[in-house]
């Protein structure tokens, strides 16, 4: 495989494995977020809000030191057995995860929220217990919160490139990302290379936005409260 | 002591604005309504008992305790069915796995009725390939009734079931109801604020006011009672039960003949003679007179007796009871017509009904 092609496959891999922990993850504190009254509300919500507003450098910067030898994340998986995780590809999607949180959370959220809680209601004098009502209803009727979630943060994943510098550096097929390969393509005066790569990303994120409101759009009906 | 065969209620809880506080003691079949104006706590009470909202108090339905002090059992395990004002029909779902929502959540062994009988009975056959959205309101509701029943509930709860839909949608929803109570070997509490809903569908009622109960009973003895609710007045009246014996096809009238009397009302095409009626005779349509006028407009004009007075229900309201035979009328006054008149008990009136209304 050629370096660029490897790039990619690496990249594609990265956002696929990210969305799936994160829709794993990302649901229930959506859940719990939207339907809480408890005083950790706002804390939690901030925290994971907090990857809109740092740079990716802060984050990288402290994620570099709780996972390295003398941080508490770097000592636990070191004595696991796992090693370290900084400039590793298990690194890059921990770091991941943590940076496209919010991108996961808050359309769930959001989805959650507007839920008609009649239905719920509904749901359990018809003998569903909580765990159906959710499975059954909610999630039904959260598709659309769900479409764009993992849109988001997939895409938002592709376009990473701070935390990745940070903690993943440049190891072809290991954290060399596109964006990572783009950059050393500018950085070595490669501006074919670097072209073909920046167009290929331009066309894809283009691609995903339209898809993602067409799709949405299409659900709309389907929501209907 | 918990009761084999009556529903017996009793809850508190308390809102920032609002309190309720209920001690229902209630016939474990037929249907109950729950009557009152909007905010007296009707949908509250409903809610407790479905377990919807959490209270203080205690539950138990045709021998089974359904909430203790020390335990409540979670909505979804308790067996009623709840008919909702708005239908909460999934939209999601088609209008078949509507239907079949509760009906699978059920074991098998408990289950009583089966999906083609609902269908059936409630006309649902044509829809069931639709999605909620397309429906009419009237056949919402109907898909909604449906998918209460096929959980084989112990106790139905039906708040407002009709308040959302127009005067069609209504007529044509009325006759599932009552066959629903005429079939239905279950206990069913519905919710309205309409005095036609319940004159109409009702054997027993419980009257509410500012979260408290302020009557309870058989429809008919209830609603002929004079220490009634005082917000209620402007609603009060009785319902009878008697049949058809005359069709005055000229003057398009039916008669209706009663134990104390007969009532003349405008004919509807549906009755024929002999047919065994209901109508509800409004306090506020109801006047008194001393003696027996031929010159005027009304013509229902019925030899009473005053039975009892309660004066000052409202400021300057008096609400009168009389005896026509057996049969209980209420006759809603201005308290100075009460005093012109000299009211006693004994006394021997004539009443003056100015409308008559078919509840069936």
């Amino acid at each position: 495989m050629s370096p660029e092609w490897q790039a990619v496959w690496l990249t594609l891999k990265l956002a696929g494995i990210t969305t799936l922990l994160l829709l794993f993850i990302g649901t229930p504190i959506a859940w719990w977020l939207a339907r809480t009254q408890h005083w950790l509300r706002q804390p939690i919500a901030a925290i994971v809000a907090l990857p809109l507003v740092l740079p990716p450098t802060v984050l990288g910067f402290y994620l570099l030191i709780v996972m390295g030898p003398d941080g508490a994340i770097g000592q636990l998986t070191d004595s696991l057995g796992l090693g370290l995780l900084p400039f590793t590809f298990e690194g890059l999607v921990v770091a991941s995860v943590i940076y496209s949180l919010p991108f996961t959370v808050q359309p769930l959220q959001t989805a959650f929220l507007s839920l008609n809680e009649n239905l719920l209601e509904a749901a359990a004098t018809l003998r569903a217990s909580a765990w159906d009502r959710f499975f059954s209803i909610a999630i039904p009727l959260a598709r659309p919160g769900f479409l764009t979630a993992a849109v988001l943060s997939f895409a938002h994943t592709i376009g990473e490139f701070g935390v990745i510098l940070m903690i993943g550096g440049s190891i072809p097929g290991e954290t060399r990302v596109l964006s990572v390969a783009i950059f050393d393509h500018v950085e070595a005066l490669e501006y074919a290379q670097a072209h073909w790569l920046s167009a290929g990303m331009l066309v894809f994120s283009f691609v995903v936005l339209v898809t993602l409101y067409t799709l949405n759009g299409r659900f709309q009906p389907g929501v209907v409260r | 002591m918990i009761s084999p065969d009556t529903l017996q209620a009793r809850f508190q809880c308390h809102f920032d604005q609002f309190a309720l506080d209920v001690d229902l003691n209630l016939p474990g079949s037929g249907i109950t309504a729950i009557f009152g104006h909007s905010g007296c706590g009707k949908t509250t009470l409903l809610r407790c008992i479905a377990g919807l909202q959490t209270a203080q108090g205690q539950l138990s339905v045709l021998g089974e305790a359904w909430q203790t002090p020390q335990e409540s059992w979670p909505v979804h395990k308790r067996p009623l069915a709840y008919v909702f004002q708005d239908t909460s029909l999934f939209p999601h779902l088609s209008v078949r796995k509507n239907l079949l929502y509760g009906y699978r959540r059920v074991p098998a062994g408990q289950r009583k009725i089966t999906p083609e009988q609902v269908y059936d009975w409630l006309g649902l056959e044509p829809l069931l390939e639709r999605m909620p959205a397309g429906l009419s309101g009237g056949e919402r509701q109907r898909v909604a009734i449906g998918r209460a029943l096929l959980t084989s509930p112990r106790l139905l709860l039906m708040d407002e079931p009709l308040s959302a839909l127009d005067h069609q949608s209504k007529q044509d929803i009325l006759p599932y109801l009552e066959r629903l109570r005429d079939s239905l070997a279950i206990p069913v509490l519905y919710v309205s604020h309409s005095t036609s809903e319940v004159a109409r569908l009702a054997d027993h009622i419980v009257m509410m006011d500012r979260g408290q109960v302020i009557a309870q009973g058989p429809l008919q003895e209830t609603l002929a009672r004079t220490d009634q609710p005082f917000r209620l007045e402007e609603d009060a009246g009785v319902v009878l039960d008697g049949e058809i014996a005359e069709v005055d096809a000229q003057w398009q009238l039916s008669k209706v003949v009663f134990n104390g009397g007969e009532l003349w009302l405008r004919h509807h095409d549906h009755l024929t003679m002999g047919m065994s009626v209901r109508v509800q005779v409004l306090a506020r349509d109801v006047s008194i007179a001393l003696h027996e006028h031929r010159g005027q407009s009304i013509q229902n004009l019925l030899p009473a007796t005053v039975d009892h007075i309660a004066r000052e229900v409202v400021p300057g309201i008096t609400l009168v009871r009389l005896l026509a035979g057996d049969t209980a009328f209420l006759a809603r006054l201005t308290s100075r017509s009460a005093h012109q008149l000299q009211l006693t008990p004994g006394l021997r009136v004539w009443l003056q009904i100015k409308s008559v209304a078919l509840a069936d």
